[in-house]
């Protein structure tokens, strides 16, 4: 689904992404664990072409991310031709980032309607199918900021599956809620994991990693450092990198 | 418990001091009512001369402010012509000039540096020279720089041709000028309102697929409305007002036509006491529009708007429990969407 060969980032002298290689098979899920700093997000944010890549390749299910190849060259997309790759890949953010002058209805709908020029009644019986779904069809009609923030984060994962996306991203989805909320996104998302959707997943939830992760991976100063079975990584690491850090999470 | 000021504090029991039985005696405020004093004595003074006094003005005995003559050119037929001008230039000028306050601050923010630079230098331009100096410029330099407007191929002999004298009315030149300097004021303003939108909304948004129009136009510029309307409110208002430059011109607005008048009978003071009452009334009526245009774009940002000054009258005088309005419920028809 995901294949990043030698991927490399920087903003201005700062490398970021220093030669990622990574696969990501349908159906997996795929957890990214790491410091601050060692590229997690900004790997998420160049397979959805929020952050163009300046060196190797990012390919999305064949295709590669934000270029087309013809011949020996390769032509940088339009605009459009983006946003119809990430229409088909969902994101789920640190901080929800919902349309807080939408209600909750609306924020679901609003890819549907807008993107795919979905019927409104087509979009609105999706929408609230997945309410229901994270468990907030009373909460159709509220704005965001009613919300706590686990409801507001199950709110943004309807959106992004209202697209019916064939690879979810999220950036640590959990990290700015209250510890007692994050057992309800996290349970969605197991839902989610256990439906067969591919994912791509930034967390610092070590024990969702190792249930419901097919795969680890830990990053260190944007490079792979380590990956494997999320049981095997966590409890015998090999990198003395991979050992301190966990010595320090676990 | 009888008396109210005697108040019960809980859990204070005899033995702490007996503050539970203690008159509490409200701090006094001594110069509150004195300057309290003051301004209705003031105020007194200032109807009494506005309503009650009289003058001997060329061996004539008459009320201090007129208000008979007042009374007799408020409902002239020249002066609502005038005012018919002036709210034309209005919201000429205010509409012209949120559009291209939008464009120019789209432009602004393009990473396309001739884009940013030339939206940068219309401002710089028509904000650093005064409007009043542009309305005359529109109406007299145009045609003397340009005498004939051609239209065609740039460089190449245009197909149609005119003359400026004939395109550049007073009522032209007034409202070009009038809407080209409100757009570099109003570009500045939804610069200001797009900057302050998060940017995570813009990533969500495209982060969905949706272009980057779509993305500005139903996320960015929604959000931004809450900062640009105040101040955009405050334009409008400002503009009201600043359409009586076109006193210059001889464009017959509402100060024009007051004046017009008060140039035949000599009744300056009254004349000028119409056009204020007229300017007030209108800038009094685009003062509530704005209270309900910014509860309007609040949705989202407060939990619960609280109630218009309207909805308090009645809850006081009827008893009536409005519960708090949940966000959209009040302003349906302003609906965003289908």
């Amino acid at each position: 689904m995901v294949r990043a060969t030698q991927v490399h980032k920087s903003f201005g002298r700062l490398d970021v992404l220093r030669g990622i290689d990574l696969v990501v098979n349908p159906g997996e899920v795929l957890c990214l664990i790491g410091p601050s700093g060692s590229g997690k997000s900004t790997f998420l944010r160049c397979i959805n072409h929020l952050e163009k890549i300046d060196g190797g390749e990012l390919a999305v299910d064949g295709e590669l991310v934000g270029y087309r190849r013809s011949g020996d060259r390769l032509y940088e997309l339009k605009d459009r031709e983006v946003c119809g790759k990430r229409a088909e890949i969902g994101m789920v953010f640190q901080r929800f980032n919902l349309f807080p002058h939408m209600s909750v209805l609306d924020n679901v709908m609003a890819g549907p309607v807008r993107v795919k020029r979905e019927s409104s009644s087509t979009a609105r019986d999706r929408a609230v199918r997945l309410l229901e779904r994270v468990g907030l069809a009373d909460k159709v009609k509220s704005y965001p900021n009613q919300l706590s923030g686990g409801q507001q984060q199950r709110v943004a994962i309807a959106r992004a599956l209202a697209m019916e996306p064939k690879l979810m991203l999220f950036d640590e989805p959990t990290s700015a809620l209250d510890p007692e909320l994050v057992g309800d996104v996290l349970d969605v998302m197991r839902g989610l994991a256990e439906e067969g959707m591919t994912m791509i997943v930034v967390t610092h939830e070590m024990g969702f990693a190792r249930e419901v992760g097919d795969t680890l991976v830990f990053m260190d100063g944007g490079v792979v450092v380590e990956s494997g079975d999320p049981r095997a990584v966590l409890t015998a690491p090999q990198h003395e990198r991979t050992k301190s850090f966990l010595s320090k999470v676990l | 418990m009888t008396d109210p000021t005697v108040r019960p504090s809980p859990g204070g029991g005899e033995g702490d001091g007996g503050r539970s039985n203690m008159k509490i005696v409200p701090v006094r405020h001594p110069g509150r009512w004195v300057a309290s004093a003051v301004i209705l004595v003031l105020a007194a003074m200032l109807i009494n001369t506005m309503f009650f006094s009289h003058v001997t003005r060329g061996g004539v005995r008459e009320g201090r402010y007129q208000w008979g003559v007042v009374g007799k050119y408020l409902f002239a037929a020249p002066i609502f012509r005038g005012i018919v001008v002036t709210l034309e230039l209005t919201v000429i000028a205010m509409v012209v000039g949120i559009v291209f306050g939008i464009v120019l601050a789209v432009m602004r923010l393009s990473p396309n540096w001739l884009l940013s630079g030339s939206a940068w230098i219309y401002i710089w331009f028509f904000r650093g020279t005064p409007v009043l100096v542009q309305i005359i410029f529109w109406y007299e330099g145009i045609s003397y720089l340009y005498p004939h407007l051609g239209f065609g191929i740039p460089f190449a002999t245009p197909f149609v041709n005119v003359n400026a004298n004939v395109l550049v009315t007073s009522f032209t030149a007034g409202a070009l000028g009038l809407s080209f300097n409100e757009g570099a004021y109003m570009a500045e303003i939804v610069r200001a309102g797009i900057i302050s939108v998060d940017e995570g909304q813009t990533e969500a948004a495209q982060s969905l697929g949706m272009a980057k129009f779509q993305t500005m136009r139903r996320i960015v510029l929604p959000q931004a409305m809450r900062v640009i309307i105040p101040p955009t409110g405050n334009e409008t208002i400002s503009m009201l007002k600043t359409t009586s430059l076109v006193y210059a011109i001889a464009l017959a607005d509402l100060f024009t036509a007051a004046t017009n008048i008060s140039n035949t009978n000599y009744e300056v003071v009254p004349l000028l006491l119409v056009a204020s009452l007229w300017y007030l009334f209108f800038t009094s009526l685009l003062t509530v529009g704005q209270y309900y245009v910014e509860r309007y774009y609040a949705r989202g940002s407060t939990r619960a708007l609280p109630p218009t000054p309207i909805q308090r009258i009645r809850q006081s005088f009827f008893h009536v429990r409005i519960k708090p309005v949940p966000a959209m419920a009040d302003a349906p028809w302003l609906a965003p969407h289908e």
